[in-house]
């Protein structure tokens, strides 16, 4: 499916857990990808089943008690598991960065927001040469200034120079976004991870942002590895989509041929509850149920309680990983295809 | 694809931030004096603070008297507005025949001095261990968190004379008595704010930008916090200055032959019906500057929280 030499990151058999009072929240398990250099990957799937934990992880941000129970993450060849914790330091931000849901409350609402942007470049001491105290680096400081006004510039922030010294608080959502991937960028990383970057922002915006990504990874050919809940917005943005459900990954295949002939049942429950315009309410049909408890999976496939198609073999056994076509896995035993029951379109589905 | 190798970070980067931090507050230096001008309490509570150590400062060139030494002959005169009062002594004279406002004004430095080194060091030692304990939680938390609760079980005034008592009267010790137990408030506040902020996303983010938690507690979350420190320290002036001056009168806290308001009013309590202005005018200094000191305080606040300015 994905050509092994050029690898950027590769996920194996990824497992990671929340120790709760009720026993062991299983938040992924399992989970292996892997991600070429310049690729676009959604993780997309409901609230709860892990896929930001995927992102946490990576960085080994994940918020204790949680913790990565097994697996390997290679990072240019490196686990990143391995890294002591001075190395995992020199990592984020400069060869893998973060961009976050709700920009205003990720900058720091008390510095200006260009000196954030240069804060990061002067963390990971971009500019080689000896590092001055304070009132010496009149010189260094300029030069981290032009870094940072070019970025601004890039990023599509508007005279940069004057926006230099505003606050957070002081940008519209749009704009701060863009700070934001301004000071995710600025240190030239080869990794991107988006954490729902456009769920806070308007339509309008978000497809702005979105074609500003699309632009960083075609001009820097930085990987971006992006979550999201929108199906619509995968299908715009990303090369390939894993649909994730209870911490596993459902289905994996090429953007297109996800969202046009999925054949998980979960990923048709997730594209036939999207509204579209000029659809009454009652046309939406959602997925019905709830997801699992995560401390407690069926022993089978973790859809199986909610979906229309489960037979008693799916809630016998777990349910492997199954190519159903070329560079498609589903896990899936009764797999769809709609392309002998075509029920909607490709236009349908992108957002308008 | 070559790997890059493990970042050393320069160390004199935590000066940067706060470098960032001044500039800052230069900038809105002109917006803090408007706001300060339109906040009348405020702006009466911050002149007269700074008259007072004005005073404090100028002691020696305002008055001719000696503060620690008078003349029997004049004890007990008036002040000058008084029948028998003369204007060589405006507030009159005490026992020993010392002139009142001599001896006013050379208290008001030990007022001060006390009150803000007290709270200087208090904010010190409090921020610090605040700092550390609301970020990195853990056995140290437990351990800090319990003692303090264990000093503020005490009443202030009752464990201020306890280790009054213990360590001896002077200057020095009455500084430190009051710290034993000043820093607990300022402990409780950064804990708590620290505590809190902590789980906010810029955290999150300075983290997931490779910024290691030493730097991120000062560089990222202190500027944040630092308001509401500035905000108790200013009250909390006011608080140890009444503690001196309690400890004081009791003789437990500055020796009786330096003038401090304290003392000065316990000595006036025996001529109370004779001499009134003995005890009451120092009463009348310590009451303003107190006053002075915590409408000062509420005024920081509301200038400085930017969430009650966002609010009105």
């Amino acid at each position: 499916m994905i050509n092994t030499n050029n690898t950027l990151l590769e996920i194996r058999n990824l497992s990671v857990t929340y120790p709760t009072r009720r026993g062991e929240v299983k938040a992924v398990e399992n989970l292996s990808l892997t991600v070429p250099a310049g690729g676009r990957l959604c993780l997309v799937g409901e609230s709860g089943c892990g896929k930001s934990t995927v992102l946490h992880a990576i960085l080994r941000l994940l918020r204790p008690p949680g913790r990565i129970t097994n697996g390997e993450l290679l990072f240019r060849g490196r686990d990143l598991r391995k890294l002591r914790a001075k190395e995992i330091q020199g990592v984020r931000g400069k060869e893998i960065s973060m961009i976050f849901q709700d920009p205003l409350t990720t900058l720091n609402p008390v510095f200006p927001v260009g000196e954030q942007i240069r804060e990061s470049l002067r963390l990971h001491q971009i500019i080689p040469g000896l590092s001055l105290p304070w009132p010496l680096d009149i010189i260094r400081r300029k030069q981290e200034k032009e870094i940072v006004l070019k970025a601004m510039q890039e990023v599509g922030i508007p005279s940069p120079m004057d926006r230099y010294s505003i606050y957070p608080h002081q940008f519209s959502g749009g704009m701060q976004q863009r700070a934001l991937i301004a000071l995710a960028l600025v240190c030239g990383p080869a990794l991107l991870l988006a954490d729902e970057p456009t769920t806070s922002l308007d339509v309008t915006i978000q497809a702005q942002i979105l074609d500003l990504m699309l632009k960083i990874n075609q001009d820097h050919n930085t990987t971006i590895v992006m979550v999201t809940h929108d199906l619509g917005v995968a299908a715009e943005f990303c090369d390939t989509i894993a649909v994730m459900y209870a911490g596993r990954i459902v289905e994996i295949g090429p953007a297109e041929t996800i969202v046009i002939h999925p054949h998980h049942p979960y990923t048709r429950g997730l594209l036939t509850c999207r509204p579209h315009i000029g659809e009454k309410a009652q046309q939406v049909k959602p997925i019905e149920g709830n997801v699992p408890d995560l401390t407690h999976l069926p022993p089978g496939c973790a859809f199986a309680p909610r979906c229309p198609l489960a037979q008693t073999v799916c809630e016998q056994g777990p349910v492997p990983l199954i190519q159903v076509e070329k560079n498609v896995l589903t896990r899936c035993l009764q797999p769809v295809d709609n392309r002998r029951d075509p029920s909607w379109t490709w236009d349908q589905i992108v957002r308008i | 694809m070559d790997i890059t190798p493990p970042i050393t970070k320069p160390t004199l980067s935590l000066i940067h931030s706060w470098r960032i931090r001044l500039k800052l507050w230069k900038r809105s230096a002109k917006e803090f004096l408007y706001d300060l001008l339109i906040h009348p309490t405020a702006l009466i509570g911050s002149i007269i603070v700074i008259l007072y150590i004005l005073a404090a400062i100028l002691a020696p060139q305002i008055t001719v008297h000696n503060p620690e030494n008078g003349n029997l002959r004049n004890r007990f005169t008036p002040p000058a507005w008084e029948k028998d009062g003369t204007w060589e002594f405006p507030l009159g004279t005490d026992a020993q025949g010392r002139d009142l406002l001599t001896r006013i004004l050379f208290g008001s430095r030990i007022s001060l001095i006390v009150g803000g080194v007290a709270v200087g060091i208090s904010i010190l030692i409090g921020s610090t261990l605040g700092a550390l304990t609301g970020y990195y939680r853990g056995k140290l938390d437990s351990i800090v968190s319990r003692f303090a609760d264990l000093l503020l079980a005490f009443p202030f005034l009752i464990f201020a004379i306890g280790v009054m008592a213990f360590i001896g009267p002077g200057i020095t010790n009455l500084i430190m008595a009051l710290i034993f137990k000043g820093w607990v408030e300022f402990f409780r506040l950064v804990r708590g704010e620290m505590m809190s902020e902590k789980s906010k996303e810029y955290v999150e983010a300075a983290k997931a930008n490779g910024m290691g938690s030493l730097s991120i507690i000062v560089k990222e979350i202190l500027p944040n916090i630092i308001n509401s420190v500035f905000v108790l320290g200013t009250l909390r002036i006011g608080d140890m200055i009444i503690m001196e001056a309690s400890l004081s009168f009791l003789g437990l806290g500055i020796p009786p032959h330096i003038p401090a308001w304290g003392s000065m009013i316990a000595s006036g309590r025996d001529y109370m019906l004779v001499a009134w202005w003995v005890s009451t005018f120092p009463g009348i200094a310590l009451l303003i500057l107190v006053l002075a000191i915590n409408i000062t305080g509420e005024g920081l606040r509301d200038i400085l929280d930017p969430r009650l300015k966002l609010e009105g």
